[in-house]
């Protein structure tokens, strides 16, 4: 029986929820899934909106920021797609079915998808930035007919480093729906296109009126991508970027998280361009 | 409806011990470690009377003064934060058994401070950490709890030091509300007394248990007087017309480079600062790996993995991290919280081992000559 | 096809799509429509460049023979681009196998009647100057984007590998 007393708590933000780990999935050699039951035993599952994250805390070892990679159509599997490079991921990725982890949030700030209604969405993702992404590509399935075309231009380092390649065969088969893959570098079997993301556009037609733009991966991707965007025909106020700073809380009181006046964790981590144009192209911010 | 008391010095302990009949735990300036410091008191024998601080850029000493004031001082080392939002505490302690997870919290050891003795300045900062941790969305609830019940004893300043200049934020030298009780102090023609403002009715509560009298109009004015003296001799300003727009529009101004030839990133500004507010989490372990603990502590963004992130680094060079406190404290300060985040105490250039002068910097940035 | 055919189909390459229609004439004269089947090679490193092509559809991969460790691909090109600029720049020789992945539709531009029409008509020569330097700067900056391994852990120092919560080389920390 897993006690969650953080109700009983006054409230204190900083209290992580148990959750039970249902199965691990291992996306790639150094990437990982975990579908979780959700926290809280009440029968309405783990409710969230694509592009908030959670806090993730590995016992005694300590929390990472980690966004949530499930379908919010479907709150009674929570998961997270996690790059293990560090302690703390080190230590989830150890974790077993069955073993405890802890969770905090939902926190932050989620992608456009009403905004998008009526719309071409165009999704480019880079490498773990196509984990944050999934919720919405999921919403934009599940409502496919509110939506126009859907492209989805994914990079990763190499054929081996691709993420949620069933699901990507899958979501090209839609109607009016495109997936276009390429990797930095291929290998001997590779027959898809080699090159940067950014030089998928080369290859779309984009109605740049009609058209929200949602991008996720390193910040130098999404610079470059949000620059190849705007040279298609988009305005700012028609592209959305998910930002990645230290955070220690998540939610706005320890400052880690700060990019110029925005707090990544509550202002963010989705931003549409405008708010942060103007910092993302000074140094060291 | 507030009023304005006199006070005599020799009647000052009974302020003491009217609080502490009412159980709060006094916190007041006392001598320590060769600094005023503010730490708990039990009476006004542990105020440093005849002691006063001269305060320039990377300069801090303690010296004698010859009037006999209990608050003949400017601004302790550390601010009264250390109080409300302690250094480091205990978030909560966990022990797992199997497929159970128990939770222990420490209860907070403190909530009924009376602080003695806070500057306008100070009091001003208080006020800015509010904003930060008690507000309805994302507060800090142990924060909330010390806050509540808070006893505050305004000192406003009848001197300033070299360092100050809270005039030009407007957070002094005199405190324009928010306390329990504000005292000015006064030694004049052989007399040694207070001038007391209520400001609330717990203040007018504890006052009255003290032998206090209606303050003449002459008192009010010698009070007044000595306030400007501080506000005029003041002699550091910082012109904050535009100057969050101002910043943020020179992030890449040569004279970030001038700075950071001398800024060390020791962090001192941020731990004597009475609003920084940054902070981490550490996760502790036994050996055994059932039991764990998450402690908070202040950080400050001047160290090297305040930015650090799973593919690198944001802020590597110290420029970018002067930068960062700078532009934080006085501009996206005001776009979070709707303040400036400086109170113009000018304990970061005190106690920065450099001399660093923010007002200076800030000149700087603005092209003023001999800056 | 027919020239005008022609013509008008290479128009609508993005290559050429905003280029004067007389001098998109003068290129057809060198222009002709080819195939090739998946798993052959446009060109070999080391031939003579005697050609470049206008990708039309499919997907053409750049290889290197990179002795011990056999052939890598470097770089695909698709649809809508350009593939060669070797016959620019002397001695005219290819720097890259080509391989078609794909079925691959292109058109071929003999690249010695091109270099002949560019020397008779100095402005001809500018146009397809100018638009190759487009290209070629917006393939270094995507080939320099493909450099940064940018989905990697990267490091500025010394390339060692660090961990970012430790703070302990990447080597060290396995041991823990």
């Amino acid at each position: 029986m897993i006690e969650n007393p953080a109700a009983s708590f006054e409230a204190s933000a900083m209290i992580p929820s148990f959750a039970e780990i249902r199965r691990v999935v291992w996306e790639t050699d150094d990437t990982f899934t975990l579908l979780i039951a959700p926290p809280h035993n009440d029968g309405k599952g783990f409710s969230f909106t694509p592009g908030q994250f959670n806090m993730v805390y590995a016992f005694g070892i300590g929390e990472s920021a980690i966004s949530i990679s499930s379908d919010p159509a479907k709150p009674n599997m929570l998961a997270h797609t996690i790059h293990r490079v560090g302690t703390v991921t080190s230590a989830l990725s150890k974790v077993r079915r069955g073993d405890l982890i802890g969770i905090r949030g939902p926190y932050g700030r989620a992608w456009p998808l009403e905004e998008a209604v009526g719309k071409d969405v165009c999704i480019a993702a880079g490498g773990i930035g196509l984990a944050p992404l999934r919720p919405v590509i999921y919403s934009l399935v599940t409502r496919r007919e509110e939506f126009g075309r859907v492209i989805i231009l994914y990079g990763a380092r190499s054929p081996l480093d691709l993420l949620y390649r069933v699901e990507l065969e899958e979501w090209s088969k839609l109607p009016n729906t495109e997936v276009i893959i390429t990797v930095d570098r291929g290998d001997s079997t590779w027959k898809g296109h080699i090159g940067v993301v950014t030089s998928l556009f080369s290859y779309i037609k984009m109605d740049s009126r009609e058209t929200i733009a949602m991008v996720c991966g390193p910040e130098v991707m999404m610079k470059f991508t949000v620059e190849e965007l705007q040279r298609r025909g988009l305005t700012p106020e028609q592209i959305y970027i998910s930002m990645e700073r230290n955070m220690k809380c998540g939610v706005g009181l320890c400052g880690h998280c700060q990019f110029g006046p925005k707090f990544i964790c509550k202002d963010g981590p989705v931003f549409r361009l405008p708010e942060v144009n103007h910092l993302l192209e000074k140094k060291e911010i | 409806m507030n009023r304005t008391l006199k006070l005599s010095a020799q009647n000052l302990p009974q302020l003491f011990t009217a609080l502490k009949s009412k159980g709060y735990t006094l916190i007041a300036p006392v001598v320590q470690d060769g600094t005023i410091a503010y730490d708990k008191a039990e009476s006004s024998d542990d105020l440093p009377v005849g002691w006063t601080d001269e305060q320039s850029p990377a300069t801090y000493r303690l010296s004698k003064e010859n009037r006999g004031r209990y608050f003949g001082f400017h601004t302790a080392p550390q601010s009264w934060k250390r109080f409300l939002y302690p250094p480091e505490r205990s978030l909560f302690r966990l022990k797992r058994n199997g497929k159970s997870v128990e939770f222990q919290k420490d209860p907070n050891e403190q909530t009924n401070y009376a602080f003695i003795g806070v500057r306008p300045c100070e009091l001003s900062a208080i006020l800015v950490q509010d904003l930060v941790f008690d507000s309805e969305k994302y507060g800090d609830d142990d924060y909330k709890l010390r806050r509540k019940d808070l006893f505050i004893v305004a000192v406003n300043c009848t001197d300033s030091a070299e360092d100050c200049f809270c005039s030009s934020l407007k957070t002094g030298p005199k405190a324009k509300g928010n306390y329990d009780l504000a005292l000015t102090e006064i030694v004049a023609k052989g007399e040694h007394y207070f001038v007391v403002e209520t400001g609330s009715e717990t203040g007018e509560a504890i006052i009255s248990q003290t032998h206090s009298s209606e303050a003449t109009e002459q008192e009010i004015n010698e009070a007044a007087k000595l306030v400007r003296h501080a506000e005029n001799k003041m002699k550091k300003s910082v012109d904050i017309s535009d100057l969050p727009k101002l910043l943020s529009n020179n992030l890449e101004h040569p004279h970030w480079d001038n700075v950071a030839k001398r800024c060390l990133s020791c962090g001192n500004c941020t731990m004597v600062c009475p609003t920084c507010f940054c902070s981490t989490v550490e996760d502790i372990t036994d050996l055994s790996g059932d039991e764990a603990e998450r402690v908070q502590r202040w950080d400050s963004c001047f160290t090297m993995d305040f930015s650090k992130v799973a593919g690198g680094n944001f802020r590597i060079t110290p420029k970018s991290r002067y930068r960062q406190w700078l532009t934080h404290k006085f501009s996206s300060w005001v776009d979070q919280f709707g303040v400036f985040g400086c109170v113009g105490c000018g304990r970061c250039i005190t106690w920065c081992p450099v001399g660093i002068d923010i007002t200076a910097e800030i000149g700087s940035l603005r092209g003023e000559p001999n800056s | 096809m027919e020239p005008q055919d022609l013509t008008q189909s290479l128009h609508k390459h993005p290559f050429l799509s905003d280029m004067d229609d007389d001098l998109v004439k003068t290129l057809t004269s060198c222009a002709s429509n080819v195939v090739f089947q998946e798993g052959t090679r446009l060109f070999h490193e080391g031939e003579d460049a005697k050609l470049f092509f206008l990708i039309r559809s499919g997907k053409v991969a750049l290889e290197l023979q990179a002795g011990e460790k056999g052939a890598i691909k470097v770089q695909t090109v698709g649809p809508g681009e350009v593939l060669g600029w070797s016959w620019l720049i002397s001695p005219y020789i290819w720097h890259f196998d080509a391989l078609a992945l794909e079925q691959v539709h292109a058109f071929s531009i003999d690249a010695s009647c091109l270099r002949t029409k560019c020397e008779t008509d100095n402005h001809f020569g500018y146009e397809m100057l100018r638009r190759f330097s487009a290209v070629l700067e917006r393939r270094l900056d995507a080939t320099r984007l493909q450099l940064l391994d940018m989905y990697g852990v990267y490091m500025q120092d010394g390339g060692k590998r660090m961990d970012s919560e430790t703070g302990k080389a990447k080597n060290e920390m396995e041991q823990i």
